[in-house]
């Protein structure tokens, strides 16, 4: 295992371009619940660009813990049965933007550790995929302890926090640039 | 749709000499202005790399050339983070997710695809080398006339009844893959004026960790068209670049059936440290 071997050098990523909307796209992909399920929430947020239009074609993953905070490692997201949460899930946005996706609230994976939502971002325009975090609103004494956000200038780390909807959901928008723009990680 | 306006030739001025040399309107930017930019910026990635700046080994998020991008490239740095938890890990893909027969890309429908049969084969490794195994591996790509079966592709080359052109499979044990398909054809788009897209297969790959996510573009040796193409081109580094570009393999051809072609992924980390006592459980997972 620690054979000194020299790392490889990685391949690059490239666009998703325009097409990928009869391919990546399936049956139930934004749904990591069915909707309506006890414990299910509405995720859902607006892409924006530079110039403040919603992009009409960005698609988004998400990748999670279960309400508990365990880190699930089951098949059959892509032939979802109904009842088997699988913590991953992919959504387009529609013509206006906007992306949805059922899910849980996700638990802290450590006692008082912040809980989110790990996102993969993709786009026409966008040259290789980015990454980013969700973080839930409510334990403002987690967030203050979390590593990432404590890195953070104040007004950018905001934009890593969803906002909790009157209905229980949680809305959180991505801007490729701007003054709100998205903070992306790079973890390498 | 800003640019939908500026596509046909009617924008272009009233001819007198040189009048195609004023860029007055995107509309009629020629690949001679894009083939100008493209080489002012691989001229002055040179120059870095002989003034001792590293290789760049993934494209640029603000590469101008691609149009499309200048609005939706981050203009701050990304910012650097160690990945936590469940980015350590990567969703489960399975057997019940893929069928077998959805490797293959000329069985479904009624009849055979128009076009020259090719087999994709290689394997998914990690940073380290190590195979990358049953793990989901998804494609998508142009029929053989370089017409994508998406309603938005209005390119006037025809449909294939026969061909759709998405494929998936899981990885072996040793991180292995293999479609079979047709070779696509290149295709035009409208980054300016007589823009071709070199023939390419859409590839999404997952590995062991959600930060090794990546959807990318494999392309066939020696398309004239590459040194022409802003999506290509965003990748800066011509090593780089070759690493998208598969090899002709004729271990991999088969009599009287396909071409075969070659082409390995190695995606970024891992990050995780994989120790028995740190394995599983200690992270929260569950079985």
């Amino acid at each position: 295992m620690s054979n000194h071997t020299t790392p490889l050098v990685p391949t690059p990523g490239q666009t998703v371009g325009p097409f990928y909307g009869y391919a990546l796209p399936f049956e139930k992909d934004n749904e990591l619940l069915a909707p309506g399920s006890a414990g299910s929430i509405r995720l859902q947020g607006t892409v924006y660009d530079g110039a403040g239009e919603t992009v009409p074609d960005a698609i988004l993953e998400i990748w999670q813990p279960d309400a508990e905070g365990r880190i699930v490692q089951k098949t059959g997201s892509l032939v979802r049965d109904g009842y088997t949460f699988t913590g991953w899930g992919r959504g387009s946005v529609g013509y206006s933007g906007v992306f949805t996706f059922t899910t849980v609230n996700p638990g802290p994976t450590e006692p008082g550790a912040a809980p989110f939502i790990s996102v993969a971002i993709f786009a026409r325009g966008l040259t290789n995929r980015l990454f980013t975090r969700i973080y839930l609103p409510e334990d403002t004494a987690a967030l203050a302890n979390d590593p990432l956000l404590a890195s953070l200038d104040p007004e950018r780390r905001d934009t890593l926090i969803a906002r909790r909807d009157p209905d229980g959901g949680l809305t959180w928008d991505i801007h490729f640039q701007g003054a709100n723009e998205t903070v992306f990680l790079d973890f390498q | 749709m800003p640019h939908t306006t500026t596509e046909t030739d009617e924008l272009v001025p009233a001819a007198e000499p040189k009048a195609g040399h004023t860029m007055a309107d995107r509309a009629v930017e020629t690949q001679q202005d894009l083939s100008a930019e493209i080489n002012g910026l691989a001229g002055a990635y040179a120059q870095a790399l002989k003034d001792g700046a590293p290789a760049e080994t993934q494209p640029r998020l603000d590469y101008p050339p691609y149009r499309s991008s200048i609005l939706r490239h981050p203009t701050k740095s990304l910012h650097h983070a160690d990945p936590e938890t469940i980015e350590l890990y990567s969703p489960a893909f399975g057997h019940q997710d893929v069928h077998a027969l959805e490797a293959d890309l000329t069985i479904q429908h009624n009849g055979e695809p128009q076009g020259e049969r090719i087999i994709v084969a290689g394997k998914v490794l990690d940073g380290d080398g190590r195979p990358v195994a049953g793990q989901l591996v998804e494609i998508w790509q142009a029929n053989a006339s370089g017409r994508y079966i998406h309603k938005r592709d209005q390119h006037p080359a025809p449909l294939d009844p026969n061909f759709t052109g998405i494929g998936r499979c899981i990885t072996g044990p040793d991180g292995s893959y293999r479609f079979t398909t047709i070779k696509p054809g290149a295709y035009p788009w409208k980054n300016h004026l007589n823009a071709w897209r070199p023939a390419h297969i859409h590839f999404s790959m997952f590995g062991t960790e959600f930060t090794q996510r990546i959807i990318t573009q494999m392309y066939f040796p020696g398309d004239q068209l590459f040194p022409l193409d802003p999506i290509y081109q965003t990748i800066v580094d011509q090593d780089a670049r070759d690493r998208l570009v598969a090899s002709y393999d004729h271990s991999l051809t088969e009599p009287e059936w396909a071409l075969g072609y070659n082409w390995d992924i190695v995606l970024t980390g891992p990050k995780r440290t994989w120790t028995e006592n740190e394995a599983l459980g200690a992270e929260g997972d569950e079985e």
